[in-house]
């Protein structure tokens, strides 16, 4: 009630007198006349009267106020020949379905040649704004009311920052009272008042710093030194926001090329194979989120988690075959083994471009995973690339366990530091790299999961990782799963820093130049293998 | 396969003395004189005649030919698998680009005198620095063998002395091509970005769109592939190529007996990216473009499969590998061009599976079973 | 301080031209030089506190339990592993921590591994003709061809190491033994001062160990010989000195039997050893 009490006043200061007589006749007659009534004030030809009809309509409490105005800005509230108001509920096409504006009931569709547009201009739209904001803010959802507190940001003139300033004291949710400030301290720096510049002293949104900046060009010397001053310190604060923002597109770069590595890392590290087919094991993971997502239309959540371990399996088992059925005949012939899988690399790829298409293939993102999560004015960090990082730390954590922790671990480690040894002791080498090379895929698999949620998937998908993926085992240390995370992330923190002055595609020629000169520096990588056992 | 012992003749004439080599350049100068007689003196619609578009077809696997051997000298040789011999081609092919752009002249749509059309289009008003020079042949020429030479020098200099071989000298090669043709792709490069360089007009003075100027440039290109192979033939038949083998299959072994392993690998290296970069010369005025997709990893990892399948270490193995796979890419291309990367995978698959030594240890093979089903008299006896 | 050091570097360049008449200065004592030399692998010391000296033409054995440090102490006399402290002299001229393998092995330092190691692709003789001490840097190779001096140099060590037939075989079909000879010629082809020679006779038959002890006694007097054996039996029939290491330093030296009578390397050897001087 309160509220509606308010809002009642508001309007009042926000017209002044002028609309006295035809708030007095909304209180007089039944409903729907006076809702006509407001309406056909809106039909006339001075944009001056259009004004006021507007305001008129504010004052008048009715529920359908908001359509009204949104219909009017959006230029679908129209006249029929008839003289009745519709609101038109699509505007493409020849024909429009249309709704009477008054009772809200459908009317079917109509000719846009039977229709008359209700026209505004500049003045009128920047009016319709800030009255369907003013509106909003007393609406009972607290989303909407947010949503139009940060509308009026930079939309406020003197006197609605007049209005407002007791508004601001009501509002319960404490977003909506800052934003508003904010919006009424932004009209007053632009006015080259001293209370606006401190008001808006460490604020991030870009209206303030334009508002400072124009108060920094103020006659009053004060106020402009103040002004110049907050605007130094905001610059400060956005540079070390664009750090942050960079250091998290760099780390989720990193997560990206760690998740593309690690499984590389594995099977190399270990049996010193180069599984040129990586890439393909990667863009099948990808695939295989589409599939379940054809299969399960409607639940991408569902169809994400469950491809998990689906994308897991069906690399480990291609995997398992190419392992089975290629390499394990080129023993000892690593650079044989390099050409082998990069043959089956180009079979899977044209596989793909034959079956399924040769064309990207877009994979939703569920609702829980799109969107970002908004730190401040100037820095937000997008969901999915969250979770994939996220999701890279827990693969890089199972990985380290299995290595460390299990019989097939030990065997593993055994087998890397010394293969005629470990098998002299009963270690089953053949199983070991059967072993190791599902492992290795699976992870790839699951890479490839990942990767389907940053960018689309199509055949190409592997190929653009899998040089890469090398230069981050080589850079890290060969058979070093740590060495692996930090040169992942690392080269993407790089790569996201030297981008903004570089360009893109520079930044990566500069970083894989970087690496070729390191590996003449440093022949073993970051974390060499150290001891006896790397000597040979 | 066995190596002669180092005989006491002139090293660069030592190939002459070959049975192998000699067959190899007599069956190269009659295919050559073959394809010549059957293009000018048989006439158009009689089934023999070669048109001037096989012609050129001939003299594309010819340059790639010469550009198999360059690999297998260091592949085979040295055991060093490169896969980004396909930078060095591209240089050298640039290289000729450069100078066959300069040669348009005005006559550019854009009809600059000096700018060529592309950096018209980037309105840039003048030559960047390292475009100069290349309006003189022999300046041009020179480039071509020695900037791909300088980056395989400074390249394996650096690679050789650090030790790096085996998979990840592999890795970092083909981290080399990809950068380059990244950067290829820059317009700011002054490459012509995407499109690289085409619309070439003449050679020499010779309009590269007239049949002659075609037929010279094949046969042109059978004859530096004959010298490219002599040259490496010489190499691998004298002492150094056995130091080369030596370092091939124990690295170790071959610095303890006193040799300076990595200058030979350099050396061997950057002769082979200067013949790459010779082949790469030759291609350009005959399929009329260069493009940074000649820089594509791609690439260069197919010609490591051309010389894997004609046969590792045999030097005409690589060219017998070059021709058929290009013939054979010709063909898929033409009839059904979605089965040719299932080919080409199955290929790298079954050749190094299943004939490690290539289409030359089969050869060989076939010959040595002709023998025993054929002994000797006097074994019989 | 820097002066002679240059100095001492013009030297290198210099012996490193000169390749048939091995420089080394042998005129103040001992051939090799080994001074508190201390090698350890992640704190590991392989070799500690070592202190070894070689005279001119001496055929020396040195024994030791597995992990004694006998092969590190062949990689930093060849210059594969480097020492964390110590020094190595080869004759009074030649600081060997400062060279690199090429560089030692062109002063005349030969060696031969506990793994033999041939060029199996190439043919007898050309192993042993790449091995011949020449000009090895590339344009001599290159340009190299062959004489009948060369030929006939060959043709003595094919004698000397009974390879004479096999000569234009592949060294890949060798036998093991036949490998072991191999690369002994091709380390007497290098025409070394001192000769490291790492378990000659393993896995060879009685017959082939006989002749490899006369191969290693007549080579002694002209170049230094090292061996490192297991073998006590064949140690005893070459052996003039004996070195015995443990644990990465040198727990007695001397003849064999004042050696194989030490209370400590009786205690190290345990059993085994008592069986030998049964």
């Amino acid at each position: 009630m309160r509220r509606f009490l308010s809002l009642g006043l508001l309007c009042l200061m926000l017209l002044g007198t002028a609309v006295s007589a035809q708030a007095q006749s909304s209180s007089s007659t039944p409903d729907d006349q006076a809702a006509l009534a407001l309406l056909t004030a809106l039909d006339v030809d001075s944009y001056r009267d259009k004004g006021e009809a507007i305001t008129a309509i504010l004052q008048s409490d009715d529920e359908r106020a908001r359509d009204w105005l949104q219909a009017l800005l959006d230029g679908r509230l129209q006249r029929t020949d008839d003289g009745r108001f519709v609101l038109v509920l699509d505007n493409r096409g020849r024909d429009w379905p249309v709704a009477d504006a008054l009772t809200n009931e459908p009317l079917g569709e109509m000719s846009r040649r039977d229709l008359d547009r209700i026209g505004i201009n500049n003045a009128l739209r920047n009016q319709l704004r800030s009255a369907i904001a003013v509106v909003d803010l007393y609406s009972p959802n607290v989303e909407r009311r947010r949503t139009s507190a940060d509308r009026l940001l930079g939309e406020v003139d003197g006197e609605l920052a007049e209005t407002l300033e007791p508004v601001i004291a009501d509002a319960e949710d404490e977003y909506v009272r800052t934003r508003l400030a904010q919006a009424v301290a932004i009209y007053r720096a632009e006015q080259g008042e001293m209370a606006g510049v401190e008001a808006l002293t460490g604020s991030l949104h870009p209206r303030a710093r334009v508002a400072l900046g124009r108060a920094a060009n103020s006659d009053d010397p004060v106020v402009a030194e103040a002004a110049a001053t907050a605007l130094a310190g905001i610059e400060q604060q956005l540079k070390i926001n664009r750090g942050l923002e960079t250091l998290y597109f760099g780390l989720s770069l990193g997560s990206v090329l760690v998740l593309a590595a690690i499984g590389l890392a594995i099977t190399f590290g270990v049996m010193g194979v180069i599984n040129m087919a990586h890439g393909e094991l990667m863009m099948l993971g990808a695939y295989t989120t589409w599939m379940m997502q054809q299969l399960l239309p409607g639940q991408p959540g569902l169809a994400l988690i469950l491809s998990i371990p689906a994308g897991f399996m069906v690399a480990a088992l291609v995997g398992i075959a190419i392992e089975r059925g290629v390499i394990q005949f080129l023993k000892g012939r690593p650079l044989e083994t390099l050409l082998a899988t990069f043959g089956i690399s180009l079979i899977l790829q044209q596989l793909v471009r034959t079956v399924i298409s040769p064309l990207n293939r877009t994979v939703v993102t569920p609702e829980w995973m799109s969107g970002s999560l908004v730190i401040n004015d100037a820095l937000s960090l997008t969901l999915n690339r969250m979770f994939v990082l996220g999701f890279a730390l827990v693969v890089f954590a199972a990985l380290m366990l299995i290595m460390r922790r299990t019989r097939l671990g030990l065997e593993v480690r055994a087998v890397t530091q010394n293969r005629a040894m470990a098998r002299s002791m009963g270690i089953r080498a053949t199983r070991v790299d059967i072993m190791t090379f599902a492992l290795g895929s699976g992870v790839a698999g699951l890479a490839g999961v990942a990767l389907s949620q940053l960018t689309n998937v199509g055949p190409n998908l592997g190929q653009n990782y899998i040089i890469d993926s090398f230069m981050v085992v080589v850079f890290g240390g060969v058979g070093n799963l740590w060495g692996t995370l930090v040169a992942g992330l690392s080269l993407g923190v790089i790569n996201q820093v030297l981008e903004p002055w570089a360009g893109a595609v520079l930044a990566k020629i500069i970083v894989l130049v970087f690496i070729i000169l390191f590996i003449q520096k440093r022949p073993r990588g970051l974390f060499p293998q150290k001891g006896r056992a790397a000597e040979g | 396969m066995m190596t002669q012992a180092t005989s006491s003749q002139f090293w660069l004439t030592r190939p002459f003395g070959e049975r192998a080599t000699q067959t190899f350049l007599g069956v190269l100068f009659a295919a050559l004189l073959l394809v010549t007689v059957l293009h000018l003196a048989v006439p158009q619609g009689h089934p023999l005649h070669v048109n001037a578009y096989t012609v050129n077809l001939f003299g594309k696997y010819l340059s790639y030919a010469l550009l198999a051997v360059a690999v297998d000298l260091v592949w085979g040789y040295l055991g060093i698998l490169s896969l980004g011999h396909g930078a060095f081609f591209a240089i050298g092919g640039y290289a000729m680009g450069m100078y066959l752009m300069r040669q348009i002249g005005d006559r550019g749509t854009y009809g600059h005198p000096v700018l060529p059309d592309f950096m018209v289009f980037l309105n840039w008003d003048s030559l960047p620095w390292y475009w100069h020079g290349f309006d003189m042949a022999w300046f041009a020429f020179a480039m071509v063998l020695l900037a791909p030479g300088l980056l395989a020098l400074v390249f394996g200099f650096l690679a050789f002395r650090s030790r790096v071989t085996g998979v990840y000298l592999s890795i970092i090669t083909q981290a080399l091509t990809f950068a380059l043709m990244l950067a290829f792709f820059r317009n700011e490069m002054g490459f012509g970005g995407n499109n690289g360089l085409t619309d070439f007009r003449e050679l020499l003075g010779f309009n590269l769109r007239s049949d002659a100027t075609r037929l010279g440039l094949f046969i042109a290109t059978g004859v530096a592939l004959a010298l490219g192979y002599i040259l490496c033939r010489a190499i691998v038949t004298s002492k150094l190529g056995r130091v080369c083998v030596a370092t091939r299959d124990a690295e170790a072994r071959t610095r303890f007996i006193g040799y300076r392993v990595e200058r030979f690998q350099l050396f061997v290296f950057v002769v082979s990216a200067m013949l790459a970069g010779l082949a790469g010369a030759l291609y350009v005025p005959q399929v009329g473009i260069i493009n940074p997709s000649e820089f594509s990893p791609l690439f260069s990892i197919e010609i490591v499969l051309w010389v894997a399948l004609g046969g590792r270490a045999t030097l005409y193995g690589a060219v017998i590998g070059a021709i058929l796979v290009n013939y054979a890419k010709t063909i898929f291309t033409g009839i059904m061009p979605d089965a040719w990367l299932f080919a080409l995978g199955a290929l790298f698959v079954l050749v190094t599976v299943l004939l490690p030594k290539g289409v030359a240890g089969l050869l060989g093979h076939l010959k040595r079973r002709k023998e025993d089903d054929h002994p000797p008299k006097e074994a019989a006896a | 301080m820097s002066l002679l050091q240059s100095l001492k570097a013009r030297d290198r360049v210099f012996d490193f031209m000169a390749t048939e008449a091995s420089p080394v200065d042998v005129r103040h004592g001992p051939i090799l030089y080994m001074e508190d030399v201390t090698v350890s692998f992640d704190g590991f010391k392989a070799i500690n506190n070592l202190n070894l000296t070689i005279d001119d033409g001496e055929l020396r054995c040195i024994i030791g339990p597995n992990g004694a440090g006998k092969t590190t102490m062949m990689d930093i006399i060849t210059g594969k592993t480097r020492p964390t402290e110590g020094s190595v002299w080869f004759g009074s001229r030649h600081n060997l921590l400062q060279m690199n393998e090429p560089e030692i092995a062109s002063l005349g330092i030969g060696r031969k591994f506990q793994k033999p190691t041939v060029f199996e692709a190439l043919s007898v003789f050309d192993n042993l003709e790449l091995a011949m001490a020449a000009d090895k840097r590339i344009f001599p190779t290159l340009t190299a061809r062959m004489t009948s001096e060369i030929s006939d140099r060959i043709d003595d060590v094919l004698e000397t190491i009974g390879l004479t037939a096999l000569r234009f075989q592949p060294a890949g079909i060798l036998s093991h033994g036949q490998k072991q000879w191999l690369e002994i010629g091709m380390l007497l082809m290098q025409r070394p001062r001192l000769l490291l020679v790492d378990e000659p006779v393993a896995g060879m038959t009685e017959q082939e160990m006989e002749r490899t002890a006369e191969l290693l006694t007549g080579l002694a007097g002209k170049q230094s010989v090292v061996v490192v054996e297991h073998d006590m039996g064949f140690v005893r029939s070459i052996a003039r000195k004996v070195t015995v290491l443990h644990q990465g330093s040198v727990l007695a030296e001397g003849s064999m039997d004042q050696v194989s009578n030490d209370p400590k390397v009786v205690e190290v050897y345990l059993g085994s050893d008592e069986e030998e001087s049964a």
